[in-house]
This record gives C-alpha cells, sequence and structure tokens, in this order.
C-alpha cells in the first residue's frame, strides 16, 4: 500500500466519512459532553487513543482467531468483551503510570467501554479488508474526525446556550439542530477525495 | 455440536483471558491511596464550592496530606464541625473558623436606578456590560441579570427588582465575586462593620441623577463619625474596620441610606 493510498484513508474517515456527522456513530457522547471546549477535547483524545488501541488488538484476533476458524459471526460479541476489558486496562495502567493524564480524562474513559464510534472502527476494518497499518490509519482518521466533531460542535454550542429562542426550541431540540446544520455542511466534502487523489 | 464447542469455547477463552490480565494488573499496578484522603474526602461537605482555595473538596484533601502547614480550618461552608473533623483526622489542633459572606456592594434596584436604554440582547451580566454597560444608567451597579445567581452553589442569591441579593445561604466561597463583571460583589470577614453599599466613583451630582441610593460623597459621615474611621476616597466613602465601633450613626445620618450592616 502506498504512502497515497493510506492519506486517503485517513482524510477520508476524519472528515469525508466522518463519524459522527455522516455516519451518525458516536451520537451519544457527540451531544452529551460538547458542553465546552475543555471536556470535548478531552473526551475527543481519549476516543483517538482508544480506537487506536482497539484497532491493534481487535484486527490480529479477526485475522488470526476466528476468520480461520470459520467463527466470523462472533465478531460482535468478542469486540464487545476486548474493548470493554481493554478500556478497562488502560484505565489501571494510565492510573498508575500517567496520573496526570488518567485525571485529565476522567470520567471519559469508562464512559468510553461501549461507545459505538470504536466498535464500528473495529468492524469497518474487517469489512474493508484493511491490512494492519491501514486499519491503524482508519482509525487514527476516525479518531481526529471525531474530535473534530466535537470540539467544533462545543464551540457551536457555547452560542446557542447563550441564545435566548423560542421556549419550545430551548435544550435538546435547539442542539440536534445544530447538530444537523453542522452535519450537512460536512456534506460539502464528498468529492473530495476523487478530486484530491483520484 | 464441534461448531457450538467451538464458538463457546472461543468466547469463553478470550473472556477468561481478558478477566486474568485485569484481575492480575489490576494487583500489580495497585495504586495506594492515603487512608487519610478517602477519610478527608468524606468530612469535607463535597459541593467544591472552592472556598478554601483548592480545586474542588479532593482537591483540599489531596493538599492537606501533602503538606502538613496546610490549615484544617479553611473549610468554610463546613464550618467549626468539619474543621475539627479534619484537625481530628490530621492530628493537629483545629483552629475556629472564620465566618465570611458574600455582600452585595449595590442598591440600585429597578426602583432607585434609572434606566438609559431598552436591552435586549443576551440576558447575561457579561454581555450587558460589553454593550454600553447595561441598561441602567449607572454603570458601576447591579446589572440584575444573575450571572452571580447562575454560578452560586448554595442557592444563596436571588435577584429582586434587577439586583442580587445574598441570603441566609451564603458559604461565602466567593465564586460570584470571580463572575460579576462590574465587581460589585465582595467577600466580608468583619461582620460586626458597616458598608458602604455602592461602588460608583462618579461625582455626586452624576451619582445622584442616576440612582436615588447611591453615595454622593457629600463628606457628612466623615464629619460626622464619633470615631474618624470613614474616610472618602475617589468619590465613595470608605469605612475603616478597626476603628468602627458599629454605633450606627453614618448609618442613620446618610442622606441616600446607603450605608448599611451586613445581612
Amino acid at each position: 500500500m502506498s504512502f497515497e493510498g493510506l492519506i486517503v484513508i485517513l482524510v477520508s474517515a476524519a472528515v469525508v466519512n466522518n463519524f459522527v456527522l455522516i455516519q451518525f456513530l458516536g451520537i451519544c457522547p457527540f451531544l452529551g459532553v460538547s458542553k465546552d471546549i475543555k471536556s470535548s477535547a478531552g473526551m475527543g483524545f481519549a476516543v483517538l487513543f482508544v480506537m487506536v488501541l482497539a484497532t491493534i488488538v481487535t484486527w490480529p484476533i479477526q485475522i488470526y482467531l476466528l476468520t480461520p476458524n470459520d467463527l466470523g459471526y462472533l465478531q460482535t460479541i468478542v469486540f464487545v468483551l476486548i474493548i470493554a476489558a481493554l478500556v478497562q486496562f488502560m484505565e489501571i495502567v494510565l492510573k498508575k503510570y500517567i496520573p496526570a493524564l488518567y485525571l485529565s480524562l476522567g470520567v471519559y474513559l469508562p464512559l468510553m467501554t461501549t461507545n459505538c464510534a470504536i466498535f464500528a472502527v473495529a468492524l469497518m476494518n474487517v469489512k474493508e479488508n484493511y491490512t494492519l497499518v491501514e486499519s491503524i490509519f482508519n482509525s487514527l482518521g476516525a479518531g481526529v474526525g471525531f474530535l473534530l466533531a466535537m470540539v467544533l460542535f462545543s464551540g457551536i454550542r457555547k452560542h446557542t446556550e447563550n441564545a435566548d429562542p423560542p421556549e419550545s426550541f430551548k435544550g435538546a431540540p435547539l442542539t440536534l439542530i445544530a447538530a444537523a446544520i453542522l452535519s450537512i455542511s460536512f456534506f460539502g466534502f464528498s468529492g473530495v477525495i476523487e478530486n484530491l487523489f483520484g | 455440536m464441534d461448531t457450538i464447542f467451538m464458538a463457546v469455547f472461543s468466547v469463553t477463552a478470550i473472556g477468561v483471558a481478558c478477566a486474568v490480565l485485569l484481575c492480575i494488573s489490576s494487583k500489580v499496578m495497585y495504586v495506594k491511596a492515603d487512608e487519610r484522603v478517602t477519610a478527608l474526602k468524606s468530612s469535607l461537605p463535597g459541593s467544591n464550592c472552592g472556598a478554601c482555595g483548592y480545586p474542588g473538596c479532593a482537591g483540599y484533601a489531596e493538599a492537606l496530606v501533602k503538606d502538613p502547614a496546610i490549615k484544617t480550618n479553611l473549610c468554610t461552608p463546613g464550618g467549626a464541625s468539619v474543621a475539627g473533623e479534619l484537625s481530628r483526622i490530621m492530628g493537629v489542633e483545629s483552629g475556629t473558623v472564620l465566618k465570611k459572606l458574600a455582600v452585595v456592594r449595590c442598591l440600585g434596584d429597578s426602583e432607585a436606578q434609572q434606566v438609559k436604554m431598552d436591552y435586549a440582547g443576551i440576558k447575561t451580566c457579561y454581555a450587558a456590560t460589553e454593550i454600553f454597560g447595561g441598561q441602567g444608567a449607572c454603570t458601576y451597579g447591579c446589572l440584575g441579570y444573575g450571572d452571580c445567581k447562575n454560578v452560586c452553589p448554595s442557592d444563596a442569591i436571588c435577584i429582586e427588582n434587577n439586583l442580587a441579593k445574598v441570603n441566609a445561604n451564603c458559604i461565602g466561597c466567593g465564586i460570584c465575586v470571580k463572575v460579576c463583571p462590574n465587581q460589585i460583589i465582595t467577600i466580608e470577614e468583619n461582620l460586626a462593620v458597616p458598608i458602604v453599599l455602592c461602588q460608583n466613583h462618579e461625582k455626586g451630582g452624576v451619582v445622584r441623577k442616576k440612582c436615588s441610593k447611591g453615595c454622593l460623597a457629600c463628606t457628612k459621615c466623615v464629619r460626622e463619625c464619633p470615631e474618624s474611621a470613614i474616610t472618602m476616597e475617589e468619590n465613595l466613602a470608605v469605612i475603616n474596620p478597626e476603628k468602627c465601633t458599629n454605633c450606627g450613626h453614618c448609618a442613620e445620618i446618610c442622606m441616600t441610606k446607603c450605608i448599611g450592616g451586613i445581612a
């Protein structure tokens, strides 16, 4: 796989097929922890980190354990199990060796145990028949895309919170509308890949 | 049969492997938490108000254990009982806890203060100060949109007639002091001394046109104070708490009644 191919995968996962805004994965943390830029960036980096890690662990398991034994249908349950254990393991390791990072990630680390975006990355890597390097780039792109969406949306949220909308639009409705508009704007990126690298 | 066995076996194997990994790692990489920190945390109120000067109750608990020089009486909301509890855990003498209260140094409610424009912008004090200092004529006074009320952890501030008022719930944490864009809230420790409840530094005539309860800098209180405890600084009366005997004379004779006691 050429270097250019890897960049295409990275950009496509981060922007063109943005996990949150185009594929609508990981909407729950996207709406839940985007109230201020600090916590949204924290969550974004934590997801980025776990996505790459989950890919590195789940890819060999799929290729060397599930596929040779015709156990492809166990993918879901095995991946959930592994990602959950992985997040717990990460928490223990970080607490011991990098307490500063552990403190700054805080509650977001355990929140990711069952995040669908991370799960989707692992499944997507298998579905697209990516090699390990391609998978890592794909998950890196997905993580960067998630981080981008979180930070952008927290900026928008800051303004919608200060706005004085009609009573029926206050809170969740306005947030969802803002998310929809942001999502539409990301559709503008479709076709970028074909034109840049086509 | 073989297929089922293989499926069950692999999932179980992965599950057990994960469990063993987690068990071992949690034992090997166990972080020993100081028992005192846990005990201190549980005896602190847990409202994370920051009155002690540390980021939240957990921050104060950790700081106490780390540095024995830090005093155990910094928790104003907890008062003497929490200070006693903390001292017992740390094994030190407990000092007295100073009772502190927030004071809104403005009396310019919607009746007293003139309106200079109809403000229809974002309803926060911070936003209002950005646009010609809000709708009230006085640019020093309370804006009345309740930025302080929104951050108060103990529901101690309410807005009456466009004026922030502190009630008995106040724990003296000082969070409101930081958010007030006009900086009219102060934390007072000496609760026996009267306070000048105006922050307007303009000349008397200007103040009179804007607000009926502002300090006019007429120097009547300065002249009549029996202890000479009041001075005039930048068109505003200032009471020296060390000289003041709390006779109440200044509050009585003040023409605009802008000198008052706390609470």
